[in-house]
């Protein structure tokens, strides 16, 4: 079945990656956001069998989006992969707290990032 | 862990070295906008959390591609930025000089990249060797009010911010400030107008701490943002800027002084070590270097995304980067186009002088014509798409003022107009180094030492202004310092000295002609040599490189006052109007954009004055020039009866050109005459001009420095430049 992803990244490039890199090994479709602002914009619309997002953002942090996520009635179980450069100790535990499933420290393979992504979704140890 | 592939010459790739080309650029912008800042205050935190994301965004992705060291930079810049914009560190200016120096090293990291295509072309040194700490000066402990943010601030906000978010938020509590939330509600269809709108009309009052969003609302439709603001202004403003929005707000934390409108006696002062310009009354207030804008009206929220958003390029640009070459191929297929419809016109012309189908040919004109404009059309949108705004160079001009007058001990002000004024983008491409020169000289030699100013009753801080502006079919660059003014009994020193002109030559020269002798070889003002003009490119250099894209550069100055460079640039090189002539029997291409006017010529008009052929124009005397003789070939053809004069105009010189006929004007795109020719000085190029015929395109600038060289020779030998 066709499962499908969001990527929240403010540089395209990161998000080309990651989306190249899902898109190569699983049978998906990938939206991307640029913004946090973008990504609530595209959630009521799509239903995603995970999220990846960076943490350093403007406007809207992920922070914010894990929560925003989280306190949905509709995607609130959306399995939340953090990618960040983000070194702070604090931030990576934040977001733990906050709900995000997984958090993965840039850089990463593409073949990390489909583990990362196939691991935390329900039911993923059937799969891949 | 495995890199990803070294040498990846996918679209990823090119993503990367694109957006990270954009990455570096406006880490440049926001910087040398920081450098501004803070000579006239406190820089604006937002800005320095700008170029901290820059580098954090470019170390994401240098490492994600393998580029290590490029990313060991941006990770050593990131760790930097980080301290100052958590304030452990203060931002001084020798500071802001090693951040420039650093973006620098990307930019020649990122062309290495590019040009070898390889992420590890180049392993640029660090940043700089010394420790942060020494790159920036550590902040001397302030007076901090000890406050539990925890106490003060609902968890629910605390939990959702960032390291930053929470240290500007902690700051500006220790300063006493205010805190509101300001709750509104968003259809999510239009967010980013809507944000933006808000995002203006808060962000004069103070310091935007956060965004935060809920779905209180229930519907899927609507959004409800919390914007988490720290207030600088009365309430009242508060309230006057969230009008006619559907807006709450509700305070979080009361401040402990008065908004600055109503008292700045009560405002703390902090201490603070290393800043060397002197600090406005509220060192954090973060006003100080956000242009104010204009209270925005209900009507305008929706049209007006991009101002704002002009720090944080990356989220909003639409632009796309092509390589010039391939521009210049597109150009190419133009203009063959354009022989191929002058073609398809003489056949429909043929056609409709035959007997026959004349409906036929009515028809193949009526498409012809249809053709010829959508073929201009195509031609104006690509030489549109080869424009850019002179601005980009002017961010490379501004790093390099500053890093200049520094090393020098001169504080000088770079003065930018115009910026936006577009070039095409080979002219701009070829003039940075000229343009470089140039202000090198006038910081160099221009600008006095402070000291000196003084007691010229100037201020310490010299200018030097670059202003840029489009007047016809030419680009006007002016390089304005008001330092001390071209010395013209050293630069005529210098050139005798240089055996250009002997002391007796020198005597009758008039000041224009003097002035215009810091245009050869050598000639220079400075008694010495010093590091910076002692590169062995003099303004010799600069001249040739602009006559060589068909400029001119002209110099006037006056002791004491100044000096002003005036460069004029045609708009555009790839694709030229031209006014076609004929001499004995060939077509010659002159470009329009030099031509001012063209008479009808009869003998009987024709003076000579002392050997040499003039008329007079309008009262004033014209001199001539056959072209024919000029380019010494024996003419075939008879001379005709009636001839025709080409009065060819650059800066302040006109010449008129004798040619036998004018054959039309016509687009042309100019071919180079390759390796061989290259001394051919007086033409630009050959082109095309249909039924496979060629035509050289004259340099007009060559041809009226040329004439008027020889012209002088005669009378006295000096070579005359300008």
């Amino acid at each position: 079945m066709t499962s499908s992803y969001l990527v929240v990244d403010d540089s395209r490039a990161m998000r080309a990656y990651v989306a190249g890199a899902l898109r190569s090994s699983l049978d998906c479709r990938v939206d991307e956001a640029s913004s946090g602002f973008e990504a609530l914009r595209l959630f009521p619309r799509g239903t995603y069998d995970a999220v990846i997002a960076d943490i350093n953002m403007p406007d809207i942090n992920g922070f914010e989006l894990i929560r925003h996520l989280r306190a949905s009635e509709r995607q609130g179980g959306v399995p939340i992969v953090i990618i960040s450069t983000q070194t702070s100790k604090r931030d990576v535990e934040r977001a733990l707290e906050l709900g995000a499933n997984l958090f993965l420290r840039k850089p990463f393979t593409p073949e990390e990032i489909v583990r990362a992504v196939t691991s935390c979704r329900p039911g993923a140890e059937a799969s891949s | 862990m495995t890199k990803p592939k070294r040498r990846d010459t996918s679209k990823v790739m090119k993503e990367f070295l694109s957006e990270a080309q954009e990455l570096v650029e406006s880490l440049s912008r926001n910087l040398l906008n920081i450098d501004s800042a803070l000579k006239a205050g406190e820089p604006d935190p937002d800005m320095i959390n700008e170029v901290f994301r820059g580098w954090h965004t470019l170390k994401g992705l240098a490492s994600t591609f393998g580029a290590e060291a490029l990313a060991k930079l941006a990770h050593e810049e990131e760790n930097l930025l980080d301290e100052i914009r958590l304030g452990r560190i203060d931002l001084t200016a020798d500071a802001l000089d090693s951040l420039l120096e650093s973006v620098e090293t990307a930019i020649r990291a990122l062309n290495a990249i590019d040009a070898a295509g390889d992420v590890n072309a180049v392993a640029p040194a660090g940043a700089s060797e010394a420790a942060p700490a020494a790159r920036g000066e550590a902040r001397a402990a302030q007076p901090q009010i000890d406050i539990d943010l925890h106490e003060m601030v609902a968890p629910e906000v605390l939990e959702v911010l960032t390291e930053f978010e929470e240290h500007r938020l902690r700051t500006n509590l220790q300063q006493g400030r205010g805190v509101y939330r300001v709750r509104t509600r968003f259809a999510l269809q239009s967010i980013d107008a809507e944000l933006d709108a808000i995002k203006r009309r808060l962000k004069p009052l103070g310091e935007i701490i956060t965004y935060l969003p809920s779905t209180e609302s229930g519907d899927p439709d609507l959004l409800d943002i919390d914007v988490i603001l720290v207030l600088n202004e009365s309430l009242d403003a508060l309230d006057t800027a969230l009008e006619g929005l559907e807006a709450k707000r509700e305070q979080i934390v009361a401040p402990r002084v008065q908004p600055r409108d109503t008292s700045q006696t009560l405002q703390p002062k902090p201490e603070r070590g290393g800043a060397a310009a002197p600090k406005p009354a509220q060192p954090a207030g973060p006003l100080s270097s956000v242009p104010v804008l204009a209270e925005p009206r209900a009507d305008a929220l929706v049209s007006s995304r991009s101002r704002e958003q002009g720090a944080s390029l990356r989220s909003v640009s639409q632009s796309v980067r092509v390589d010039i070459g391939k521009l210049d191929r597109l150009m190419n297929v133009v203009g063959e186009l354009n022989i191929i419809r002058t073609a398809i016109a003489k056949v429909s012309d043929e056609l409709r002088t035959a007997m026959g189908r004349r409906d036929l040919a009515i028809e193949l004109h009526r498409v012809t014509r249809g053709f010829e404009r959508r073929l201009a059309e195509m031609r104006e949108g690509i030489l549109e798409v080869r424009m850019v705004p002179i601005g980009q160079m002017f961010d490379r001009l501004s790093r390099m003022t500053r890093k200049i007058s520094r090393s020098l001990g001169k504080e000088v002000h770079l003065v930018i107009a115009g910026a936006d004024t577009e070039v095409d983008k080979l002219i701009i491409e070829e003039l940075s180094d000229p343009l470089m020169h140039i202000i090198r000289n006038s910081i160099d030699h221009g600008v006095e030492e402070p000291s000196e100013r003084r007691d010229a009753g100037k201020p310490d801080v010299g200018t030097v202004a670059l202003t840029a502006y489009q007047k016809g079919n030419h680009v006007l660059i002016e390089i304005e310092d008001d330092g001390a003014g071209i010395d013209g009994e050293r630069i005529v020193a210098s050139a005798v000295q240089r055996g250009f002109l002997t002391p007796e030559q020198a005597g009758s020269l008039s000041e224009r002609e003097i002035l215009s002798l810091v245009f050869l070889p050598g000639v220079t003002t400075a008694k010495e040599a010093t590091e910076l003009s002692g590169r062995g490119v003099g303004m010799d250099v600069v001249k040739t490189n602009i006559s060589s894209l068909g400029g001119v550069v002209e110099v006037q100055s006056e002791i004491g006052i100044g000096t002003k460079f005036t460069i004029t640039m045609p708009v555009t090189l790839a694709i030229i109007p031209a006014l076609l002539v004929s001499v004995d029997g060939d077509t010659y291409a002159v470009p329009l954009n030099t031509v001012a006017e063209a008479l009808i010529l009869s003998p009987a008009d024709v003076q000579s004055v002392m050997g040499a052929e003039v008329m007079t124009l309008r009262g004033k005397t014209l001199p001539l020039c056959r072209l024919d003789r000029f380019f010494g070939r024996p003419r075939v053809e008879p001379l005709p009866e009636i001839s025709r004069v080409v009065v060819a105009s650059l800066g302040q010189r006109r010449l008129g050109l004798i040619v036998d006929n004018l054959v039309g004007q016509q687009d042309v795109v100019i071919k180079s005459l390759g390796e061989s020719l290259a001394d051919a000085g007086c033409f630009t190029g050959a082109t095309e001009i249909g039924d496979q015929r060629l035509s050289l395109v004259l340099d007009t600038v060559a041809i009226i420095e040329e004439f008027f060289a020889i012209g002088d020779e005669a009378s006295r030998p000096l070579p005359v430049v300008g």
